[in-house]
């Protein structure tokens, strides 16, 4: 089962939003979260940066109002980008608004698990880009700019679920088998873990 | 580990935490999905994030969370879930009842779509925070898929005449709030080991404010008698057995680490944050920097506060609140301050109340509340005036992390009391009290 488009090669002129230490709860205020599901959050997108106080009236200073840069692909973000609350309604918010790419110097590490598993490549680069298109080619693990082109390094799993656009859960129950055993044996070898609860 | 996969490890779950906020949408998108929970007796639910703290609660201030609420009861009733509901005299913040109930135990995998689950950690266990669709993940499979962290030990030796939080927010605002990033950190060294277990589930707390996956502490005696006769934990036989694989568990001596950090707990003063990252955060007497959303130049100590607040995973336990009220006995909160304890878990709210902590709460000029996430985070419920100064017993000093325009500064349970009293943030060693006499 495919889940979200494959991330191949994405092209766009990448909005700069460099600030140190990003938390999600700045990519999406929790206020913004009103429905239990997984959509209708891109509204709520920075909001707390991308709106003047208490409206919803775009501020002209914050990025993404820019029209050079509204509705890009791709962000490039400080470091630490996607600290704080685990929310995946970052990345999805970020997806829906269309952003496939962030490029930042490193990441929270539960928002770059919580990337990979939608669709969105968590690009650890720290490079000095111009304000120009980028192309990010991840098969080639590669990003151009101009002339210029930088590799980077991404684990195998988290390349081959964004290329593939696949999905974890199916991934894994082809291993099944694997875990029926291994549950079997566990139970016991350690069978406290596994009396604990009554509804 | 199950089976391995690249760069990793397929690793089994052996309890999955849930609450409101998050494990409603991910029990929501399974059951969409048609999946089945694999194992429910090893999933638990609470609600903590956005219930209504005040007494006498019936459900939540925010804006359209009922629905969370509500799908919560639902879902977890149709996949055979326990919850501890609003009412469940075991009903709390997730990372205060997990261990509180004997939930977490040494060598287990602990996962809960919650960033600060790392807290757990402290009793030995592996726990780290996931998002939403992991969460649906382990309860499809019983598993994650985990890629293998560097690892970091911290070790920390001699005295400590501060608190678990002033040394959590010393070693952030030392290395930086990306200096644990991706790292599976364990803390180590004597100053540790002489931690009771609620100090080291401070400690381990904040590691997600390092940047790290999770945080760990062998599990030692301390650990292994607090457990002890806990609700969920092991008994008779079973509790023999299981401690005897327990003390098994821990690193041995001649481990190789990543990266090692040494602490001198001699260095570590009561701290306070002034900025908007954990990582802008100073001891008390030192210069901080300037931060124009705080409204902050130079010296965080003396400027004047709106709001204390007691309470959240990181510092709502008993012995946070005993710490406090020991500051408080006799004393009142400054006019014009509101002042708030918010007990992490319905459990720490009777022994409280049993000891008489909510008296000297209530006569200091505390509102006492029910057991929940509060104000630690705002979800569009409860909160303070845009602009308000908030000095906080939580984790997070973000912007409008408490609220829209919202100034917070984090610090210990006993800076939040001093500050109350006095009206300005204040060092905690500026008051006397037995405890703190050092
Ligand atoms: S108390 Fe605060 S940090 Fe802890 S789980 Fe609740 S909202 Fe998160």
């Amino acid at each position: 089962m495919t889940v979200f488009p494959p991330v191949t090669t994405v092209t766009a002129r990448p909005a700069p939003l460099r600030r140190d230490n990003i938390d999600t709860d700045a990519i999406i205020p929790s206020r913004e979260i009103t429905s239990v599901g997984k959509t209708g959050l891109a509204a709520g997108l920075f909001a707390g940066w991308r709106y003047r106080a208490g409206t919803r009236d775009p501020d002209p200073d914050f990025v993404l109002n820019d029209p050079r840069y509204a509705g890009t692909a791709i962000l490039l973000g400080g470091p630490n980008f996607g600290c704080g609350s685990s929310r995946e309604h970052a990345v999805w918010a970020l997806h829906e608004y269309g952003v496939r790419v962030v490029i930042a110097p490193g990441f929270a590490p539960i928002f770059a698990a919580n990337c990979v598993r939608n669709g969105v490549l968590p690009l650890v680069l720290d490079a000095a880009f111009v304000d120009a298109p980028l192309t990010v080619d991840l098969a080639a693990q590669t990003v151009v700019q101009e002339e210029r082109v930088w590799t980077f390094a991404i684990a195998a799993e988290a390349k081959t679920m964004l290329l593939g656009g696949l999905d974890a859960i199916d991934l894994t129950l082809n291993d099944a088998p694997a875990i029926s055993d291994w549950t079997a044996r566990d139970r016991v070898a350690r069978p406290w873990i596994y009396i604990a609860a009554a509804v | 580990m199950v089976a391995p996969i690249p760069g990793g490890a397929l690793i089994a779950v052996d309890r999955l935490f849930l609450h409101e906020r998050m494990g409603s949408v991910a029990l929501q998108a399974l059951a969409a999905s048609g999946r089945k929970v694999a194992d429910p007796k090893r999933v638990f639910a609470t609600m903590d994030h956005i219930v209504d703290t005040r007494p006498g609660r019936t459900g939540t201030l925010v804006a359209g969370g009922q629905a969370f609420l509500d799908a919560t009861r639902t879902m977890t009733r149709a996949a055979a879930i326990r919850l501890f509901d609003i009412g469940d005299a075991d009903q709390g913040i997730v990372h205060v009842i997990g261990p509180e109930l004997g939930l977490a135990l040494p060598g287990s995998t602990i996962a809960c779509p919650d960033s600060h689950t790392c807290s757990q950690g402290a009793i030995g266990a592996f726990a780290w925070g996931i998002g939403s669709s992991d969460a649906e993940h382990a309860m499809a499979t019983g598993t994650i898929r985990m890629q293998r962290p560097r690892t970091m030990r911290i070790t920390v030796t001699g005295r400590l005449t501060a608190t678990a939080k002033d040394l959590a927010l010393h070693i952030i605002a030392a290395h930086g709030a990306d200096g644990g990033q991706g790292f599976a950190v364990e803390y180590a060294g004597d100053t540790v080991r002489a931690m009771d277990v609620e100090a080291r589930l401070t400690l381990c707390n904040m590691s997600t404010e390092f940047g790290a996956v999770t945080a760990t502490i062998a599990p030692d005696d301390t650990v292994i008698d607090w457990l002890r006769g806990r609700e969920f934990a092991p008994k008779g036989a079973l509790w023999d057995r299981a401690v005897a694989a327990w003390r098994t568990l821990a690193s041995d001596e001649g481990a190789t680490f990543d990266r090692e950090i040494a602490i001198d707990a001699a260095t570590v003063a009561p701290m306070i944050s002034w900025g908007t990252s954990p990582e802008q955060s100073v001891a008390f007497g030192a210069v901080a920097s300037s931060n124009a959303y705080m409204s902050v130049t130079g010296t965080v100590a003396g400027l004047p506060i709106d709001v204390a607040f007691i309470g959240s995973c990181t510092n709502g336990r008993l012995s946070d609140l005993r710490r406090a009220a020991a500051l408080l006995g006799g004393r009142h909160v400054a006019p014009g301050v509101q002042a708030l304890v918010v007990p992490g878990s319905s459990a720490v709210k009777r022994a409280a109340e049993a000891e008489g902590l909510d008296r000297i709460f209530i006569a200091a000029g505390f509102e006492w509340r029910e057991s929940g996430c509060a104000m630690c985070f705002n979800a569009g419920g409860e909160t303070f005036a845009p602009g308000s100064r908030v000095v906080s017993s939580t984790n997070r000093n973000f912007e409008g992390r408490q609220g829209p325009g919202v100034r917070t500064h984090i610090a210990s349970p006993e800076t939040v009391a001093a500050s109350a009293v006095m009206g300005v943030l204040t060092d905690p060693r500026r008051l006397s009290a037995p405890s703190l006499a050092a």
